[in-house]
């Protein structure tokens, strides 16, 4: 059982527009590849994310695998306050969530 | 659910739903994508992505700016955003021509969150790179060719 890293993010307010940057740790096997043995790799990947403010989604995401290893997304949404709490999801192919929160700059 | 979902994808803003019951667990890791993403996701052509998607051409927008270098060094790590000026944007749909599966990703924007992202897309080989953005029910579409020195071992 592998179990899934924080995500690594920032929050930071200007002029009334928030903007969240967001590092997935995740290893995005598309099922394409083999390994050294030539063994086919399974493919592993998040399927959605979302991030909510206040109770409210402020972007919701569905990947695929031809998102990059570690995805990163950066997205600004209008409304959020320094101190506010923005909370950060996903869920991958086989069911493994992580939840993450991060603080508004 | 499943057809829930699918009435959820048209609309655009189902991805909520889909959150809300990540966050409850009420979705197991086969119910993960729902009829319509799986086809979408599969697409392997720009046509078949529009098939799902339920419309026909898109409207070539100059309004959608497609933010990329001309030429990617690591096709695994290619860097790109999207930007719509189109109003009432709801939805951007990434996709890579190239790539085995057209759709790299959907996302779907709340009034208040500014039509724009930014992330890293694998590439198979050099190609053109979509964005097809749904705003005000239509559909329009951009794209700009990235040219790739170092596939991105996707196939």
């Amino acid at each position: 059982m592998s179990s899934s890293r924080p995500m690594r993010m920032r929050a930071a307010v200007q002029d009334g527009v928030t903007e969240v940057r967001v590092l997935m740790s995740h290893p995005m096997e598309t099922g394409h590849r083999r390994d050294a043995s030539g063994a086919p790799i399974p493919a592993h990947f998040i399927t959605d994310f979302t991030a909510t403010h206040k109770g409210r989604i402020v972007l919701s995401a569905q990947l695929g695998p031809a998102i990059s290893a570690d995805p990163y997304l950066a997205f600004r949404f209008k409304g959020g306050a320094s101190g506010d709490t923005v909370v950060l999801s996903w869920i991958d192919n086989r069911g493994e969530q992580q939840r993450d929160e991060v603080q508004i700059r | 659910m499943n057809h829930q979902r699918r009435r959820a994808l048209k609309a655009g803003g189902g991805l909520g739903i889909y959150g809300l019951l990540a966050a409850t667990g009420l979705l197991g890791p086969d119910l993960a994508r729902a009829d319509a993403d799986r086809r979408l996701f599969a697409a392997t052509s720009l046509r078949e992505v529009l098939a799902v998607l339920g419309v026909g051409r898109p409207d070539d927008s100059g309004d959608i700016d497609i933010g990329a270098a001309d030429i990617a060094e690591n096709g695994a790590l290619v860097p790109v955003s999207v930007t719509s000026a189109l109003p009432a944007t709801e939805q951007i749909v990434l996709a890579v021509e190239k790539n085995p599966n057209m759709v790299a990703a959907v996302f779907t924007f709340p009034e208040g969150t500014l039509p724009e992202v930014h992330t890293r897309l694998k590439m198979a080989e050099t190609s053109d790179v979509y964005a097809l953005v749904r705003a005000g029910g239509r559909l329009y579409a951009a794209r700009k060719e990235v040219r790739v020195t170092l596939g991105g071992c996707i196939a």
